[in-house]
């Protein structure tokens, strides 16, 4: 009987709750804008896209593909960076037990905006010649090359040991990307706008082929975060006694950043600077559904994506003339929200 | 019943020397207790047989070198409680308990039914049933150190590391605890070794003592021999009564050096 309870001590009511409310949120996301069919139209027009279904809507042509070109690609790539960031985040904050922790901690956000910067910069001598947009590549690049600096300097300083050093070598890494890239568009102040667009976040221009850009990545990383989701609850006892009993904690570290890393760089690479959703979505997830990681990683994934593709709809609104950046939304929405559950949570623990 | 040996031990924080050359066999079953002053080298010399510090010479496992193990299965057979450990405010007794599991699981894995069920019997059998959905941030000092033990426990390690298990406990808790380290021991025939500072508790509950004085260990044997007088005010500095009781036990009474105004 107790053996029950050992078990059921583990399962959550929230599990089927967060896939309905990620459900609501696509459904939601997908109805709502301009020039699409009705809103009671597009459930059925969403069928129509499933193999041997069709269904007479009555949309015209041009508003089917308003919603199949612009606008679902667009839902979809905020669910999957939502997801992502969200995932990411509360691996990071597992992995160096620190909840202040968020996604861009080991300097992936200043080296994309920094790879983004040099390609702009750049890209306004060479015209438009190129054959793939080099923007997502080149941010793509750069996050990656700023943690494998981070991670480089902070082992070379005993990272390996003390998780500290790691997250001071993040914020100097973080620091001088930042630096240069202000020196940067201090000599060019012609692309400031083009950037700052960048850096505030983007899901307008969302394209399928963005989806497919990152889609492999996204799978993977959150596919071996997963799979780590039982080792981080083991890390929460500190790392003498995880190792202490059996878990080699250095390869636990490493492994998470990297997946981490690898799908916040793919992410940020097409969608721009998005704050917040990393370091939010988990202490919501938390507050709402315990401190276990079994239960933390699987909910951020369908949380983080309900929490992006709703942020989303207000930018599309609010959209004359120029949208709302969703980072700016993303922020704007959810700091009352989360401080007012923070408050809730507080009294009712009292 | 597993023996632990120790073969010429040393430990080294960069220049400064935790341990150096100690050279000790556990029998299996038995109970050896460490003691000496603060910064003698007890947490570093359990420490260093739970594969957390780096150390030269052996440590032997029924004979066979622990550093060869992989540390998953150096964990099945040794099982350390820290002298503060981490216990997260949030986590519930049974995850924590759940916890001791890790060396039987894969990298991937998950726990199995047999380890659920283990779990289960080591709370029932330390009384935590009630305690078992609790969070640890909810629970007194002794529930969170029989929950400490309940992991150890869950652990089915044939060795038992324990640094100052009771530093943090009344008296009463004190007797408790130890009391129930030594009856599972004698129940699962483990092997203890403990680091401790009540040196009447030490001689009480362990086989042997070893008295370590700045990474040596400068005597060892049963309580009555290592316990006295001038061989603690040589090593603590500190004046004490010796009493032996008519049952065995070795008393140690601390003396008030400033006479009474």
């Amino acid at each position: 009987m107790l053996a029950e309870q050992v078990r059921d001590s583990e399962r959550s009511w929230w599990m089927p709750v967060a896939c309905i409310m990620l459900a609501v949120a696509f459904l939601f996301g997908a109805m709502v804008g301009p020039a699409g069919p009705v809103w009671w139209r597009v459930p059925a027009e969403l069928l129509n896209h499933l193999p041997l279904i069709h269904i007479k809507t009555g949309a015209t042509e041009l508003q089917s593909t308003v919603l199949w070109q612009i606008r679902m690609p667009r839902v979809v790539l905020a669910g999957i960076v939502g997801s992502m960031l969200s995932i990411a985040g509360a691996s990071y904050q597992g992995v160096f037990r620190n909840p202040l922790v968020d996604p861009y901690l080991l300097g992936v956000a200043a080296g994309a905006g920094l790879g983004a910067t040099v390609i702009i910069v750049a890209g306004r001598a060479s015209s438009s010649s190129w054959p793939v947009d080099p923007l997502p590549i080149a941010a793509f690049v750069g996050g990656l090359i700023a943690v494998m600096i981070t991670y480089s300097v902070g082992a070379a300083f005993g990272a390996v040991k003390s998780s500290a050093t790691l997250v001071l070598a993040g914020v100097a890494v973080t620091s001088l990307a930042t630096a240069i890239q202000t020196f940067m568009l201090q000599r060019n102040t012609d692309v400031v706008r083009q950037v700052y667009s960048w850096i505030l976040g983007r899901l307008s221009t969302a394209t399928w082929h963005d989806v497919r850009l990152v889609l492999p990545y996204v799978v993977v990383s959150t596919g071996v975060l997963l799979w780590h989701r039982r080792l981080l609850d083991v890390l929460r006892v500190g790392d003498d006694e995880a190792q202490s009993l059996g878990a080699r904690v250095d390869r636990i570290r490493l492994t998470v950043v990297i997946a981490a890393t690898l799908g916040t760089a793919a992410v940020v690479s097409v969608s721009g600077l998005i704050g917040f959703v990393g370091i939010v979505v988990p202490h919501l997830v938390r507050l709402l559904a315990g401190s276990s990681y079994r239960r933390i990683l699987p909910l951020t994934v369908l949380l983080g994506a309900a929490f992006l593709i709703v942020a989303d709809i207000p930018g599309r609104i609010l959209s004359d003339p120029a949208e709302t950046p969703i980072g700016v939304v993303t922020a704007f929405l959810g700091a009352p929200f989360f401080i007012i559950v923070l408050r809730s949570r507080q009294g009712a623990s009292r | 019943m597993t023996s632990l040996a120790f073969v010429d031990v040393s430990v080294k924080y960069g220049s400064a020397i935790a341990v150096q050359g100690f050279t000790d066999t556990v029998r299996p079953g038995e109970w050896l207790c460490l003691i000496g002053p603060n910064g003698a080298g007890k947490s570093s010399l359990l420490r260093s047989a739970a594969g957390l510090v780096k150390h030269e010479g052996n440590i032997l496992v029924d004979g066979s070198p622990l550093h060869l193990r992989t540390s998953r299965r150096r964990a099945a057979l040794v099982a350390h409680v820290p002298q503060s450990p981490a216990m997260p405010d949030d986590m519930t007794a049974t995850e924590y308990v759940l916890l001791g599991r890790n060396p039987y699981v894969g990298y991937f894995g998950n726990e199995s039914k047999h380890d659920r069920m283990m779990v289960a019997r080591v709370i029932e059998r330390l009384d935590l049933e009630e305690f078992a959905t609790r969070r640890l941030g909810t629970l007194s000092g002794g529930e969170r150190q029989r929950l400490v033990i309940a992991r150890a426990l869950a652990q089915e390690a044939p060795i038992m590391l324990l640094d100052e298990p009771t530093s943090a406990l009344d008296i009463g808790h004190q007797q408790q605890a130890l009391e129930l380290v030594d009856s599972l021991r004698r129940e699962h025939g483990f092997t203890v070794v403990s680091a401790m500072h009540d040196l009447t508790l030490a001689g009480l509950y362990s086989d042997r003592l070893a008295l370590l004085h700045q990474g040596y260990c400068v005597a060892t044997g049963p309580a009555e021999q290592v316990l006295k007088a001038e061989t603690l005010s040589e090593f603590y500095g500190v004046s004490v009564t010796v009493l032996h009781e008519p049952d065995g036990t070795v008393v140690v009474v601390p003396r008030r050096t400033v006479p009474l105004a």
